[in-house]
């Protein structure tokens, strides 16, 4: 699984933060999603699922 | 649709609420309304059609075709629009689209993310914790929503934004009339311009003084305002938003949450025994209460296919974020609270580019406030029945208006 974020399009809601905090994370100077890894440890794939899934602004991409 | 045929549609929010705190419409409501896309009516003579279906929802939320802006023609309202100067509209980014809403989000997005809210946290204890001791001291029996579920995001809000909590009776009491849809237009014009002025003289004031405050207020006056980033009355109407929202939605909540848990012997119990199941308890809650009833208005912009229907540019939408959140396909037997439900797919916070900002900030509030109540008052019990509590069937932010309890 490959992750890529869309800062354009990002809200700053934190949800992906709360569903992968080892792969997401939120920028302190404008609170926009940081991805920490392009590449989920096997164990964070569904997590990174549900991120993708719950993102309101569809701003995660998964291939 | 002409107006004849307008009045046999249904009513839009409905009127009958006889049904509980914790129904969300009557069983013959809901047969009406649970469309999956229903074409309705609405106090101001409008209609919409209601979309109700998770998967509709956040397809509709998500869709860059549609309005949150309440000027524009055709817009369905829930109630009639005082009549605006430019003034009045400044800053209210929950109602622009597109750049106009970004511009403005973005400068509050770091603010309220996940690890700021975690550094307030002590604060949100505190503040609890005073509460707290404030209702023991007040009884026992007393009306927990006045002792506790208001004043506790009140504070906080109020401390964040650097708003004098002194000043509570009189935001407080405005912050209902804006959100009361039956509430009479001159009314609430009256008392958003007071809200506005309240809130311009303490920007003013921070402009003038040698201010070093760290409140959110005086951060936004230093690092925009004085850039010429943000306007004044830009900043106002941010301010506005953040208050209102900020107290009236999450002191709804802890109330009816309260309530819920009392029901049933050993919710409280449980919470108390294992406080680090919360967080996914305080997702049910949202889930199952969805205080913001009667849903999200929307414009059409461009012609789209939800659910089935063709909704054409120019026709409003309302997107049920409590009925969605009761969608048995997503959720099983949805319209049962179920303490151990993975709701993390809820919609309580809208979807899209304005799902609530301060969502990390009611969370940690719900879920430190319900810890320690259970933690205090091991005997809590309410003295009336969830068919008498007196509930909020006009705000756009569903509550209790009291809730008498014993301990
Ligand atoms: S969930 Fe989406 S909108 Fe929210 S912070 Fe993450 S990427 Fe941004």
């Amino acid at each position: 699984m490959r992750i890529e974020v869309d800062r354009d399009r990002c809200c700053g809601s934190g949800n992906c933060v709360l569903a992968a905090p080892e792969v997401f994370d939120q920028d302190e100077a404008d609170g926009l999603v940081l991805l920490l890894r392009a590449a989920p440890p096997p164990e964070a794939v569904d997590r990174v699922r549900r991120a993708a899934d719950v993102c309101p602004a569809g701003a995660i991409r998964l291939t | 649709m002409t107006a004849t045929a307008a009045t046999d549609l249904p009513l839009w929010p409905p009127t009958n609420p006889d049904h509980g705190p914790f129904a969300l419409l009557d069983e013959a409501e809901r047969g009406r309304l649970a469309g999956p896309v229903t074409r309705v009516r609405l106090a101001t003579g409008s209609t919409a059609w209601l979309v109700t279906r998770h998967a509709d929802v956040r397809q509709l939320l998500r869709h860059p075709g549609l309005s949150a802006n309440f000027e524009k023609p055709g817009f369905p309202l829930l109630r009639p629009l005082p009549p605006q100067s430019e003034v009045d509209r400044q800053g209210g980014f929950i109602r622009m689209d597109g750049d106009e809403h970004t511009r403005l989000r973005r400068m509050l997005t770091a603010e309220f993310m996940i690890k700021n809210v975690r550094r307030i946290e002590p604060l949100i204890q505190r503040t609890v914790d005073e509460s707290l001791d404030d209702l023991q001291a007040a009884g026992p029996p007393a009306d927990l929503v006045e002792a506790f579920a208001l004043p506790v995001p009140s504070m906080v809000i109020c401390h964040l934004l650097g708003v004098p909590y002194a000043d509570h009776a009189f935001f407080q009491a405005r912050s209902r009339t804006l959100l009361d849809r039956t509430a009479p237009v001159d009314r609430v014009r009256t008392e958003v311009r007071e809200l506005r002025d309240y809130l311009r003289e303490l920007i003013v004031a921070r402009q003038t003084g040698a201010d070093a405050s760290t409140d959110l207020i005086s951060r936004l006056v230093r690092d925009r305002v004085a850039t010429g980033q943000l306007s004044v009355d830009e900043l106002v109407g941010m301010a506005l938003l953040l208050l209102v929202a900020g107290h009236e939605t999450t002191a709804n909540m802890i109330g009816l949450s309260t309530l819920l848990l009392l029901r049933e012997p050993g919710r409280l119990d449980a919470l108390r025994e294992n406080p680090d199941r919360a967080p996914a308890l305080v997702e049910e809650l949202l889930r199952y209460l969805s205080v913001v009833r009667t849903g999200l208005p929307r414009l059409a912009l461009e012609d789209i296919e939800i659910g089935g229907r063709l909704i054409r540019a120019g026709e409003g939408v309302i997107a049920v974020l409590s009925l969605a959140n009761r969608d048995p396909e997503v959720f099983g037997a949805a319209d049962e609270f179920d303490p151990y439900q993975q709701a993390h797919q809820h919609l309580a916070f809208g979807f899209g580019v304005h799902q609530c900002i301060g969502q990390p900030l009611a969370r940690a509030e719900l879920r430190i406030a319900l810890v320690e109540l259970a933690r205090r008052f091991p005997g809590l019990r309410t003295t009336a029945t969830p068919e008498q509590v007196s509930t909020r069937d006009t705000s756009v932010v569903f509550g209790l208006n009291s809730l008498p309890v014993t301990w």
